[in-house]
């Protein structure tokens, strides 16, 4: 990823690069401003958020509203606490980036590491659905969801978002770099396709694998369309859709402060994971699209 | 330990024919290299013996045993591959360990084996490190200790040394041979490099586009070609070949008009009948003019130190050349001279027209 | 050469079986539905359905309020995309200039992708409420009438810096990429040759930057086609009045609300053609690189 000093040096010149890091801190104000604004206004109370303009710094109500958005019970969303919440979206999100992984990891090696009849439409059937995204499809997928008995289940919210041309294809990509030789060499070492995949493919896409985890992670936790759809009880809701649900602009009764405690700690899982596997998920993500 | 036995194989690729019907028996201890150019189908030859290319017809026998419809891991081979296909994200140890291990070995039957193969590739200090970490020699050793630690009944090379710079190629060579010496185990060993080839085999089958157009030792092959084909792709630089014609009193032959080699001690057919006559450059020598069997002009001169190679014209304004001679260093020659030569006649080769293959 | 395979006849179904299954349940049925239900017509009881071929087809693009919407998502995806990769190229050439913290300022510049775009819109709204948002009352005390739910285009400003803000990392990671793929010495020629910074960027960065920027552009649509409906859904719901309706809200909205189906397959079916056309687009610049077998 780094250039070389020297590199840089040729095509930058010091008052340049001030230039630079003057705009970078201005995109990055942008940028992560409304983030930390929300953070501040968790610590304030609901007076003081609504009567603007909220200070800059934090106040002094984060343990008050952490508490109680934890403990003291949501009532305006049927008395649903957020740690409830929380556990559904990571439910959600782990059951759909887990079940991508696994699912296109395998459709991925049938297709590279076999040779058998209908390989290629098979390839096609799955290419295609990156053309049929949900939004497309809502009503009838919807009723699929009804006849299958799936609505307000955990089922219900991940299966139909595990099946990823996106994943199958990268990777497929991936494997098709593998070399001929080392598939070769394990088979005169006696490796058949199960034990190929363990111990030699699967340690080889322990990179691509945290890349793409990353990624789904975020996928799954930031859906929005589909836990409206397919949730209808209180209990089963995704932090997301219920931040929305405790939202309402025009009604002066929103409580705020525990919007905002909610918003952080909606907010704040994926934004970690994202930060601590950067590495992987940087590179993953511009190698998965390309 | 084992016999190799290869009955008429033959592989399409469809109606794509690669193989056309190759036969070889390969004696137990025996060190076989295979050569020819790229796309000769030499690979695809040893790879239907390691069972990675399915056999089209015809039978393999390894150690008696007709191995046709048997997997790799069943054929109780070894292989090199010319990229050394270690597994990246094992040390040495587990490389040369993993076969054994599919074999359900025991631990300690397998500390052993891999410690005594180690030793014998001077790998012992490197067994904790990653594929990555090793230098193209050292992976090309653990390439081979992955071979060795098996004990098969063959080992499979499938030109292990083209990756590696020229002096190394030169050292793993001379170990490669030492050490199949040692174990004593029958090995095939796919090629392009002929030195390599005549280095390192007890018997040479050169290959030319799907069949094996000579199976013989190294000196065999060198001094007695079965065909054009191996008598240009053994030895460098590559046999002269030229059209002739047996003399009017079969007594020599006519090389054209005015050019003449009197050959009276061998036993040529038919006057006028058209071959080709072929002589080695290291086999014409240059000698005074009233001995000489031809003056030729040279076109050009390559110094490499201890030989010189002199291109060679029969007459001042042709072009191109039409002998190449290898000279002794020391010996001044340059462009444009005129050089009485003379020809060994107990090197020299005839092939036919057509068929291309050796006369006599 | 050929991929090196495993000979196996059962293995490979088994393996692509999970795939194939969840792709047919939740992908093709329902997609044939679509296809379906776009061409039947349902009494307003739902006791009876006719074919009535592009009859559906035919009244949802004469209809005002769809036209209106296909305004509405037009002028929103053209200035989402464009604001987002504006500032993410301008972030990114500025990053590649810098020696010291470039990995400082891209771990805060990838904060936005991992928030959902339903929260990213009400992480405006919140700034930008008109009653009590801190940045509102700045616009207010001069003396601009803000009330983004009450002024169609200030909701759609709302809602367009929303969703540009989102996808600001994306474009951000893909732009760095795309000019860590240049190579050096190209640059280094440039400059030899007596190019200028400005004038090498136009010369030779960014027209080497095009397929890059292409396949943004590709994606910035796809991205505010579909993944913004949390957004809208969100911060205006559509409106006021019919301002912010974008072709996805309005499936939604004749599906899930208003229970046209017919008018909602049509619609359906109308978005996976604009879907297929966009795919087809991506894959001109894919194609280079995805080799199939």
């Amino acid at each position: 990823m780094e250039r070389t000093v020297g590199g840089a040096m040729i095509t930058s010149r010091p008052h340049s690069r001030l230039i630079g890091h003057f705009l970078l801190v201005l995109g990055l104000i942008v940028v992560v401003f409304p983030i930390y604004y929300v953070f501040v206004a968790s610590t304030h109370s609901l007076e003081t958020i609504l009567k603007p303009p909220l200070p800059l710094l934090p106040g002094g109500d984060f343990i008050a509203n952490y508490r109680e958005a934890f403990y003291g019970g949501i009532g305006r969303i049927g008395g649903v606490g957020v740690g409830t919440l929380l556990l559904n979206t990571t439910i959600m999100a782990l059951g759909i980036a887990l079940g991508k992984i696994v699912i296109s990891i395998m459709s991925a090696y049938a297709i590279v590491f076999f040779r058998f009849p209908l390989r290629l439409v098979f390839f096609w059937i799955i290419f295609i659905t990156l053309m049929l995204p949900i939004e497309v499809r809502i009503l009838p997928t919807y009723k699929v969801m009804v006849d299958l008995n799936l609505i307000d289940t955990y089922a219900g919210l991940i299966v139909p978002l595990i099946a990823s041309a996106t994943a199958t294809l990268l990777f497929r990509q991936f494997f098709m770099t593998v070399p001929n030789e080392l598939i070769e060499a394990a088979r005169i070492d006696g490796a058949g396709p199960w034990r190929f995949f363990k111990d030699i493919l699967l340690p080889l896409s322990r990179t691509n694998i945290a890349a793409l985890f990353v990624i789904l992670f975020i996928y799954g936790w930031t859906q929005y369309l589909w836990p409206l759809l397919v949730t209808n009880s209180n209990s089963m809701n995704t932090i997301v859709i219920a931040l929305r649900k405790m939202i309402s602009f025009a009604d002066a009764d929103t409580q705020w402060h525990l919007v905002m405690v909610t918003c952080v700690l909606a907010i704040l899982p994926p934004v970690l994971v994202v930060v601590l596997m950067q590495r992987w998920f940087v590179r993953g993500l511009v190698e998965s699209e390309k | 330990m084992a016999t190799i036995a290869l009955k008429d194989v033959r592989k399409n690729y469809g109606r794509n024919k690669v193989i056309h019907g190759v036969s070889l028996d390969v004696a137990d201890h025996e060190f076989i290299v295979i050569v020819g150019p790229s796309g000769c189908g030499k690979s695809t030859l040893l790879r239907m013996v390691a069972g990675l290319e399915e056999i089209t017809s015809g039978t393999v026998e390894i150690g008696g045993r007709v191995v046709n419809k048997l997997e790799p891991r069943e054929r109780d081979i070894a292989m090199v591959f010319q990229n050394y296909a270690l597994y990246p994200h094992m040390s040495v140890f587990d490389n040369m360990a993993y076969g054994l291990r599919n074999a359900r070995r025991s631990k300690s039957e397998i500390a052993l084996r891999v410690a005594n193969a180690a030793k014998m590739l001077e790998l012992g200090s490197l067994l904790d490190r990653k594929p990555r970490a090793l230098s193209g020699g050292q992976r090309q050793r653990v390439a081979m200790g992955r071979a060795l630690v098996r004990d098969p009944a063959a080992f499979l090379f499938d030109e292990p040394l083209s990756n590696l710079d020229a002096k190394l190629r030169v050292q793993m060579r001379l170990e490669i041979k030492a050490l199949q010496r040692n174990v004593g185990t029958t090995s095939l060993y796919v090629t392009h490099d002929q030195v390599e080839a005549m280095t390192l085999a007890d018997r040479l089958v050169v290959m030319n586009e799907g069949k094996a157009e000579q199976i013989d030792t190294p000196m065999k092959v060198y001094s007695k070609p079965a065909s054009v084909f191996v008598a240009g792709f053994i030895g460098s630089p590559a046999m002269n070949i030229l059209e002739a014609h047996v003399g009017v009193d079969a007594r020599g032959i006519a090389i054209r008009s005015g050019v003449t080699i009197d050959l009276p001690e061998m036993n040529l057919p038919n006057a006028g009948m058209p071959l080709l006559f072929g002589i080695r450059p290291e086999h014409i020598s240059v000698t005074s003019e009233e001995r000489a069997d031809m003056i030729l002009t040279v076109a050009a001169v390559e110094t490499l130190g201890a030989d010189t190679l002199a291109h060679c014209r029969m007459a001042a304004n042709d072009k191109g050349s039409d002998f190449v001679l290898r000279v002794p260093g020391m010996m001044p020659v340059y462009a444009g001279q005129r050089l009485p030569v003379m020809f060994d006649r107990k090197a020299v080769h005839f092939f036919d027209v057509k068929t291309r293959n050796r006369l006599f | 050469m050929n991929r090196a395979t495993f000979p196996h006849k059962l293995l490979p179904y088994l393996l692509l079986a999970p795939q194939l299954a969840v792709t047919l349940i939740f992908f093709y049925w329902p997609a044939g539905q679509a296809l379906k239900q776009s061409l039947l017509r349902e009494d307003p009881f739902g006791l009876k359905t006719q074919f009535v071929g592009l009859a559906n087809f035919k009244r949802v693009l004469a209809d005002p309020a769809y036209v209106n919407s296909i305004k509405v998502t037009v002028v929103f995806s053209l200035a989402t995309a464009f604001i987002s990769m504006a500032i993410a190229l301008l972030l990114a050439v500025q990053a590649e200039k810098i020696i010291r913290g470039k990995t400082l300022y891209r771990t805060l510049l990838i904060w936005p992708y991992a928030v959902a775009p339903a929260i990213a819109g009400m992480l405006w709204l919140f700034m930008f409420n008109p009653s009590f948002g801190t940045l509102a009352y700045p616009l207010r005390s001069m003396g601009i009438n803000w009330d983004p739910l009450l002024n169609g285009p200030q909701a759609m400003i709302l809602i367009v810096a929303a969703a540009a803000w989102k996808q600001i990392s994306y474009n951000f990671l893909f732009f760095v990429a795309g000019l860590q793929a240049i190579p050096q010495t190209l640059i280094e020629a440039a400059a030899i040759d007596g190019a200028r910074a400005a004038r090498r960027f136009r010369t030779i960065v960014f027209p080497l930057l095009a397929p890059i920027t292409f396949f943004l552009l590709v994606i910035n649509t796809v991205y505010a086609l579909f993944d913004t409906f949390g957004i809208i859904h969100a911060v205006t719901a559509g409106g006021p009045g019919k301002s912010t309706e974008t072709l996805v809200y309005k499936v939604y909205n004749d599906g899930f609300v208003n229970l046209i189906l017919g008018d909602s397959a049509a619609q359906s079916v109308i978005l996976m053609a604009i879907v297929i056309a966009l795919t087809a687009l991506q894959f001109r610049y894919i194609e280079r690189r995805v080799h199939y077998g």
